[in-house]
């Protein structure tokens, strides 16, 4: 007698899952890793794992719309003569010319100035257009160095040293050949058509002694003025943030594993660094037992989607944020009225990540003239600064909501976690719960 | 600040002199970057520099820096037509990332001298130690004693002489960067090789060697180095290289 439920399904493997053998076949097919664009894809603890507690009986909150709350902030008054004012918390990471289009970086430059905060350069120089179009420009002094001279040093509003990036901290830039133009090559003082390898160690200094010698060469050189940021790959935060602050930086800024980049190996984008989250408290603790939390400013960045990611990293201590991949979706990247070229490209809107091959059908992760053409600078930039203003608007409603008249008084005891993990990362208690991994009891019941 | 006039062999040179061991290193470099264009005074000394880092650095007018003794990091850091002088020795980083202009140096160098250079002649008297030329971007560098190890590593553009010998790993993952060594190298790093001395390299080399004080050496007694080219676009096949 036979069962007609007696068979055993097909069952496929959680560890050789589809997109593990699918890669085993790429691998086996063509002998050379994937390389992609963004960040890291996998579910990570993030924002969404915490949420706020509003004001209750204990805390009152703030009208919206009428009772003031404060979004400014002062980054780079630690040694700088002359230190940014952002009107929001909201900054745009950098992005170079090279990996995006011309009309992309005017996008982002107008769209950061509507919204009153700043952009950033990236690796290969500054472009005169970025500079025209961004009221306070940040620029990065990178391994590379492509680009750098002491004019662009100088028509900056502040220095960035970056020492890595979330997506790949320890790893170069990559920028393949057939995304360098003329103009591209020029600028980077290399041949045109060449896998450009941007390298992983800055070529003149190295350790956390060296690197304070550096940024003080930087600011003889600037006479002082600007503000010296230093940006670092989430990997070890805690000791990382205080050996910046050690050699002087005036701002630190912790990109997370969520951070995008413009090309590198996809084994390193998802399996090398920590997410954002877990950034975030290490960096802080090593400020405030540095004594300056608050006088060398905070500024992470990696995986900012909204207003409410804004008021949640803001609650855990950083002073401001700095958003990548999101500002590119405000643009228009990957946007669906793009759809069938997506699929052209063997992908699909919301997944297209092959920002390093210059196809990109939005125009932005391109050195093509034609496909360069469709993103206008002018309303691409005014769909930035909507999205700008919308992200802070969210924010000072959650921050009104747990009563604070400034976004930088919200703070830890305003949240709490969904997951044991979010809550070990962010150092806040589970909800409804007074604990959390790591919680010394000693250090009292919540209240 | 200016502190006085500076006595040197015996002549009265009526150049205005910093002296380091009273005027800040600030006052220094904001000095030199305030001088306005049409300036009659356009000669510097610096005198007790001990070692000083970033001395003289972000000079973009053509004035001409005499430095007496030595000095720490990043001496001419990004010098853009400043003519500047070491009489004594550098440490790391000197001339590092030079647009035009010239710096020289009449003891030794430490690391990354000349790093990312994009134009202008560094000259090293004495031995310049390990990465020089790192990263060179249009730099001309003439080393009149030895180079260490992975000098003009990742080098772009640009000349690097040396007199002497180098160090293991010369020219590894180099562009477009010409290299030219009289002595022993030790060895050669990934995609760097020995090509060919054509007329036209002996015509650079030349002209190099005069500006760089060299006296009494042919320029037919380099070896010229440079890239293969095989590195240029990945290719699997070369990992083995990387």
């Amino acid at each position: 007698m036979t069962y007609s439920n007696a068979y055993t399904p097909p069952r496929k493997s959680a560890t050789f899952d589809d997109y593990a053998l699918a890669e085993i076949r790429r691998a086996a097919a063509t002998g050379i890793y994937d390389i992609r664009g963004a960040g890291a894809k996998r579910k990570l603890p993030h924002f969404d794992d915490l949420l706020f507690l509003g004001a209750s009986i204990s805390r009152y909150p703030l009208e919206g719309y009428r009772e003031k709350c404060e979004t400014s902030v002062v980054v780079g008054s630690r040694f700088a003569k002359k230190p940014i004012h952002l009107k929001i918390p909201v900054t745009i990471a950098g992005m170079s010319f090279g990996a995006l289009s011309g009309n992309a970086k005017e996008a982002l430059g107008r769209g950061a100035t509507i919204a009153g905060t700043t952009t950033t350069t990236g690796d290969g120089g500054m472009t005169d257009e970025e500079r025209d179009h961004s009221q306070t420009l940040v620029y990065q002094y990178l391994p590379s160095r492509y680009g750098m001279n002491p004019r662009d040093l100088r028509r900056a509003d502040a220095i960035e040293v970056v020492v890595g990036q979330g997506a790949k901290p320890g790893g170069g830039g990559m920028l393949l050949g057939q995304k360098i133009t003329d103009r591209v090559a020029e600028m980077r003082t290399l041949p045109k058509g060449i896998d450009q390898r941007s390298a992983c160690r800055h070529p003149d200094w190295t350790g956390p002694d060296d690197l304070e010698i550096k940024i003080q060469e930087l600011r003889e050189i600037t006479d002082w003025e600007k503000p010296i940021y230093v940006k670092i790959g989430g990997s070890r935060p805690y000791y990382d943030t205080a050996l910046a602050v050690k050699a002087g930086a005036d701002v630190v800024v912790v990109d997370g594993m969520q951070g995008g980049t413009a090309a590198t190996q996809d084994v390193f984008i998802e399996h090398v660094g920590i997410p954002t989250l877990a950034c975030i408290r290490p960096a802080v603790q090593a400020l405030q037992e540095l004594g300056v939390h608050r006088e060398v400013q905070l500024i992470v960045s990696g995986g900012i989607r909204s207003g409410a990611d804004v008021a949640k990293a803001l609650a855990l201590g950083v002073d401001a944020v700095a958003i990548g991949t999101a500002a590119l979706v405000a643009l228009g990247d990957n946007d669906p009225r793009w759809e069938e070229e997506y699929q052209k490209l063997n992908t699909t809107a919301g997944a297209y990540d092959d920002w390093h091959e210059g196809k990109d059908p939005a125009g932005i992760t391109t050195q093509d003239p034609e496909l360069s053409k469709r993103i206008d600078p002018i309303a691409a930039g005014r769909r930035l600064a909507n999205f700008l203003k919308v992200m802070t608007l969210e924010a000072q409603t959650i921050a009104r909501a747990c009563g604070k008249n400034h976004l930088h008084n919200l703070e830890p005891e305003d949240l709490c976690a969904l997951t044991i993990e979010a809550a070990a990362m962010a150092r806040v208690p589970i909800a409804g719960t007074n604990w959390f991994p790591g919680k010394n009891d000693s250090q009292g019941a919540l209240r | 600040m200016i502190v006085g006039l500076l006595f040197i062999s015996s002549e009265i040179l009526l150049m205005p002199t910093f002296d380091l061991a009273s005027t800040s290193l600030r006052d220094l470099n904001r000095a030199l970057h305030q001088i306005p264009d049409g300036a009659n005074d356009l000669n510097f000394n610096v005198i007790n520099p001990r070692g000083s880092h970033s001395v003289a650095v972000g000079v973009d007018k053509p004035i001409v820096v005499e430095i007496h003794g030595s000095v720490g990091y990043y001496c001419a850091g990004m010098n853009n037509g400043g003519i500047v002088t070491v009489h004594g020795s550098a440490g790391p980083g000197v001339a590092e990332n030079m647009m035009s202009g010239s710096v020289f140096v009449e003891g030794d160098a430490s690391q990354y001298a000349g790093a990312t250079g994009r134009g202008g002649l560094l000259v090293v008297k004495g031995n310049a130690a390990s990465r020089c030329g790192i990263s060179m971007k249009g730099i001309d560098i003439v080393v009149h004693g030895d180079i260490g190890h992975m000098s003009a590593f990742m080098g772009q553009s640009g000349n690097l002489v040396a007199l002497g010998g180098a160090g293991d790993a010369l020219g590894d993952s180099i562009y477009e960067a010409r290299l030219f060594v009289r002595g022993k190298v030790k060895s050669l790093g990934s995609d760097c090789v020995e090509k060919e001395m054509r007329r036209e390299h002996i015509k650079i080399l030349s002209k190099l060697l005069e500006r760089g004080g060299v006296k009494g050496v042919k320029a037919e007694e380099f070896t010229r180095y440079g890239s293969a080219r095989k590195l240029y676009n990945f290719h699997i096949d070369n990992a083995e290289a990387y």
